[in-house]
């Protein structure tokens, strides 16, 4: 195997090691993007030459012993929807043509800081309005293992960079599950932190109120490397054993809808997580029902307050379905807004009170396998069910509330498509989520072809 | 404003601007709407409660 699908932390073991230098690993992957990328279509922009000399300034600290962590000389990319100074953030738009960013991302700098190297800009769905990467100016991210289908979105040209060696680690965005969704489609590990964790400064935005970043990565441990750079401070995370833990897993609503094969692997990952000593017991979101209403007039108007301007003078420049989307949000009326909001106190109250004397919640994360370019629907319990509805339905609660929530892959189907299982925490306790589901990955590993 | 005649408007203001995609979508959003409106947690000025919504779960 290549050595651009190690691990971070195996990474930055042998960057230590001087087994590998950060200028090697580089070219690793921009040979690996060079190869795949013309095919898969995850990169917007690639920065070699930067990247490169990222490379080189690593190792020549890191030779004079100047550590910056464990992201010191390490190749990752950016969801290009996220600002790194003198280069262009398309948001997959033509409406951004002409675009540079003048200055570094919140984001950018502190990957900086922890001296990781900048391979590039990855693809995603326009403005990160979508599920699946198929409106793109820059044409469809296809997923690694089927180019026939998605890699999920939005940020899935992320995803599908991790997954298929370009790269050990991507950030991305997530607004309703985009950091989530193609992370499970890819079988990766993806996490949203809490709610105002990262600083969204030099992200452009999609739902003031909903907006997260965060990271992509190939393990939990990886997730946390990347997360502490993050918000700009590394935690000692205690080690966890599933024995004892207390695991609430939501039924009803969240396994209702689900491919069999998503299904049968959630089901194996709670018998796992049980035999490994938690106690899993069932837990209920009373308003389930009432999540994708709540979640639709927020982002909805939310989005359409953005790009009201745009729209009135280049509508043209969108891709046609994510323009007639936020059209659709200028027709919400205020009270209408309103009522989501305090929706939205409701469902945190519930989210909280289902982790009230528990470790975290768990629930599938995507309710079907990575779907097929060019659908608008998908047969899933004899009905058909429109996409987004579907690929949105066991992430969007989360974002409405903001609880930290990652996705762990947990099986596959039997064409070999990742299923992922999604664990959440309390708000403002991310680290302590990280730390169950570097437990829980450790279980369920073994269930993972 | 009712969701009906909010529905119209709506339709008739996107038929105006050649927005022909778009009828389908404020229909799904209407519903969407419906739903929104008839939970049990909404707030009603006469203290009188919302009537009972029973949130789909399926």
């Amino acid at each position: 195997m290549s050595a651009s699908f190690r691990t971070i932390t195996e990474l930055a073991r042998s960057l230590r090691a001087r087994e590998i230098s950060a200028e090697r690993a580089t070219t690793d992957c921009l040979a690996r993007i060079a190869e795949r990328n013309p095919s898969i279509n995850a990169y917007i922009t690639v920065l070699a030459d930067q990247a490169l000399a990222q490379a080189r300034q690593a190792d020549a600290e890191l030779g004079r012993g100047q550590d910056r962590g464990p992201l010191h000389g390490v190749p990752v990319s950016l969801k290009d929807i996220i600002d790194l100074e003198g280069v262009p953030t398309t948001a997959a738009s033509n409406v951004r043509a002409g675009h540079v960013a003048r200055r570094d991302s919140v984001t950018a700098a502190r990957l900086r800081q922890a001296g990781a190297v900048l391979l590039g800009k990855t693809n995603l769905h326009e403005f990160a309005f979508g599920t699946t990467n198929e409106d793109s100016a820059f044409g469809p991210v296809r997923h690694p293992l089927d180019p026939n289908r998605s890699p999920g979105g939005s940020s899935g040209g992320s995803a599908a960079a991790v997954m298929d060696g370009m790269g050990y680690a991507s950030i991305g965005t997530d607004t309703g599950g985009s950091v989530r969704i193609p992370s499970a489609a890819c079988g990766l590990v993806g996490l949203k932190p809490s709610l105002g964790e990262v600083p969204l400064e030099g992200v452009v935005p999609l739902s003031s109120t909903m907006d997260h970043v965060g990271p992509i990565c190939r393990s939990v441990a990886d997730a946390g490397i990347v997360f502490d750079a993050l918000r700009g401070r590394a935690e000692q995370r205690a080690t966890r054993e599933m024995k004892g833990l207390r695991i609430g897993v939501l039924r009803g609503y969240f396994t209702s809808l689900l491919d069999a094969h998503v299904a049968s692997a959630f089901e194996a990952t709670c018998a796992s997580l049980s035999a490994g000593g938690a106690t899993l017991d069932e837990v209920e979101i009373p308003h389930a029902g009432d999540i994708a209403p709540i979640y639709l007039h927020i982002v909805l108007s939310e989005a359409a307050a953005l790009h009201a301007k745009t729209l009135e003078n280049h509508a043209e420049h969108y891709t046609p379905n994510v323009r007639i989307r936020l059209e659709m949000g200028r027709y919400i009326l205020a009270e209408d807004y309103v009522r989501a909001l305090r929706g939205r106190e409701v469902l945190i109250e519930q989210v909280d009170a289902a982790l009230r004397g528990r470790d975290a919640l768990l629930l599938p994360s995507l309710a079907v396998p990575a779907v097929k370019l060019g659908a608008a629907t998908i047969k899933i319990g004899g009905v058909e069910e429109p996409v987004r509805n579907i690929t949105l339905r066991l992430t969007q609660l989360f974002n409405i509330t903001g609880h930290p929530a990652i996705t762990i892959p947990c099986g596959a189907t039997t064409d070999g498509l990742p299923v992922g299982a999604q664990l959440v925490g309390s708000r403002g306790k991310t680290d302590d989520l990280l730390s169950v589901a570097q437990a829980a990955e450790a279980l369920i590993r073994p269930n993972v072809r | 404003m009712t969701i009906k005649t909010w529905l119209e408007a709506a339709i008739q203001d996107a038929e105006r601007r050649n927005l022909t995609g778009l009828r389908s979508l404020l229909e799904t959003l209407a519903r969407s709407t419906s739903a929104l409106r008839s939970a049990d947690w909404n707030f009603d000025a006469t203290g009188e409660p919302v009537h009972t919504h029973t949130p789909d779960v399926r």
